[in-house]
């Protein structure tokens, strides 16, 4: 039976870990996911989960040490945000080179300098080619399923996941929950037996040892290759926890997309406030639509652009730059893409919210605005836009 | 969809009062939002919380800039912020306020829609010893939005307090008299 809670996204993240009752968690405070291990030391404290927690003094620390607990067997996870993964950016190499499967939640946050601890996305992009799955969240629902779903698809996979939702808007924000059993839970992720490990006394192995020049070049090849390959598992974890939940989930969700002339794509939060707008448009007969990528790595480029080749516009929304002179990773990525499919929709990209910036319906109205300008002249004006900037 | 915009100063509970607030509707089978609005927070600066309240699930994430009703912890911020600012024209404002209530008529100058005020601050001195408006505000507002009846609100915050101050159980009658009188002493809608 389902639970039916109201809690923050944090909250929400705590409670799944508390459910999966890992083997570790070594994690440094910082804001917005400051409250992930803190709730979760309670629960330690209480004697409500058997895990091992490890208060480290820094985020290279956390990810040191949940690499070296992972590679002992353990079922590992961690919290962190901006500046935190920053500094984790090294470890998370290691453990992705490791082939470790350990659940990394990112509270998503912008970067100094100047110093703002509000939301964008500028920290799990700058990670993007570190060799973690990366799994995005619209809310708090959404952040509490994938943090269940990531341990499942992490340990299938042999790599590491990265779970990201919006700082203060999904991880301060009080919503509606269903929750999972505590019995269900555990059963879905089930116990944890990892097929090699350093603590095996029958098996004399080393991990991440010196890899010359052909060696490296092999593993590097095997873990794109288990990237790709992730995509299916992802899938089937998806849909052994819809037998359970009901709750459906894919790479990417499409909103209104089957008719949609002008299609938007977004990450995390700021998708509810265009499916909202999509709505409101849709009632004056524009046919807007929306897909919302839950899955950045693997990147989903074959079926995306196979769902994007009846638009007649399409902007692509990333909340941080690339400062590269042209635009950010989640356009650049796409466009690419299309390109390889020979697919030539005209295509905008949008930057917006950095540092937290709110987004509201007009501002999305405005890029519905421009597509549909742009869908009528068949050309586009300016290839980047800075959306909701203000004086 | 109700949407509610807090206006309080840091320490005052502004925050905690939305997300208590949220709770109360969640307990009524509300679909419900409960956020603050984070900025450098400190002791006695001026800060934001909102509310959404609704019968379907809520999927828009942003500020709410056009509120059907505002909430004001401290009279002070008349002074400072444009609190009924996109504030709907059918929708009502209630004030934590010791002033007469023409006379904060005045001090909100183009304001023409319905002013509510209480004197939460007095309530929580008489009840609590101390002032934290923020139970009084609650319960206010609750009878300004009709979100529960006063049996059900009454009902529902004795459980919450139970659960809330169980270490502390001596609190909870002061703070059930701090919410009976609030419902009992809001005044206006005019």
């Amino acid at each position: 039976m389902a639970i039916r809670e109201r809690l923050s996204g944090n909250e929400a993240v705590a409670t799944a870990m508390k459910q999966i009752n890992p083997d570790t968690v070594a994690a440094y405070p910082i804001t917005p996911s400051t409250e992930v291990p803190q709730y979760f030391s309670n629960f330690v404290a209480n004697g409500s989960v058997t895990t091992e927690f490890i208060p480290v003094e820094s985020e290279h620390s956390a990810m040191s040490a949940c690499i070296g607990a992972a590679a002992a067997g353990g079922r590992v996870m961690s919290a962190t945000s901006s500046q935190g993964l920053a500094l984790m950016f090294e470890m998370l190499y290691i453990a992705s080179g490791m082939r470790l499967p350990l659940t990394l939640i990112c509270g998503n946050r912008a970067l100094s300098a100047p110093l703002n601890i509000h939301n964008d996305h500028s920290d799990s992009m700058g990670v993007r080619d570190s060799g973690f799955i990366q799994l995005y969240c619209e809310n708090n629902q959404e952040a509490y399923d994938n943090t269940i779903m990531a341990v499942k698809i992490a340990e299938r996979a042999k790599l590491p996941v990265m779970v990201c939702y919006d700082g203060f808007i999904t991880s301060h924000s009080v919503e509606n929950i269903m929750l999972m059993e505590n019995d269900e839970v555990k059963k879905f992720v089930g116990e944890y037996t990892p097929s090699e490990y350093l603590l095996d006394e029958a098996r004399n192995i080393s991990m991440g040892p010196l890899a010359l020049q052909k060696d490296y070049f092999k593993f590097k090849v095997e873990l794109a290759q288990a990237m790709t390959k992730s995509k299916d598992i992802i899938l089937d974890v998806a849909e052994e926890f819809y037998q359970i939940t009901g709750r459906k989930y894919e790479l990417y969700e499409k909103y209104r997309m089957d008719d949609a002339e002008l299609g938007i794509i977004v990450l995390n939060s700021t998708a509810g406030t265009v499916k909202d707008t999509v709505d409101k448009l849709r009632n004056k007969g524009i046919k807007a639509g929306v897909i919302k990528p839950r899955v950045f790595r693997p990147l989903p480029y074959l079926e995306l652009t196979n769902d994007l080749k009846n638009l007649n516009a399409l902007a692509i929304m990333d909340k941080c730059d690339s400062v590269n002179g042209y635009s950010a990773p989640l356009f650049s990525e796409i466009t690419s893409a299309m390109y390889t499919a020979s697919l030539n929709v005209p295509t905008v990209n949008y930057i917006y919210g950095l540092g937290g910036c709110d987004v509201r319906e007009s501002d999305i109205v405005e890029v519905y605005n421009n597509l549909e300008k742009i869908a009528k002249n068949k050309k586009i004006d300016k290839v980047t836009h800075y959306l909701g900037l203000q004086d | 969809m109700i949407e509610i915009r807090w206006h309080g100063r840091g320490g005052q509970g502004a925050k905690t009062a939305s997300l208590l607030l949220a709770d109360a509707a969640f307990n009524t089978g509300k679909y419900i939002q409960g956020f603050p609005e984070y900025g450098p927070e400190r002791m006695g600066a001026p800060i934001t919380a909102y509310n959404r309240i609704s019968d379907t699930p809520i999927r828009i994430h942003s500020n709410i800039y056009e509120p059907d009703y505002v909430v004001v912890v401290d009279d002070s911020l008349l002074e400072t912020v444009d609190v009924t600012k996109g504030l709907k024209k059918d929708g009502a404002i209630l004030i934590n306020t010791n002033k007469d209530i023409n006379e904060i008529a005045k001090e909100l100058k183009d304001y023409k829609g319905r002013i509510y005020t209480i004197d939460a601050s007095k309530i929580s001195r008489e009840c609590l010893k101390a002032n934290y408006p923020n139970t009084a505000m609650l319960s206010a507002i609750i009878k300004i939005t009709g979100i529960m009846t006063k049996d059900e609100l009454l009902k529902d915050m004795k459980e919450s307090f139970k659960h809330k101050f169980a270490r502390k159980p001596e609190v909870i009658e002061p703070n059930m008299e701090a919410i009976t009188r609030a419902y009992d002493e809001v005044i206006g809608g005019k």
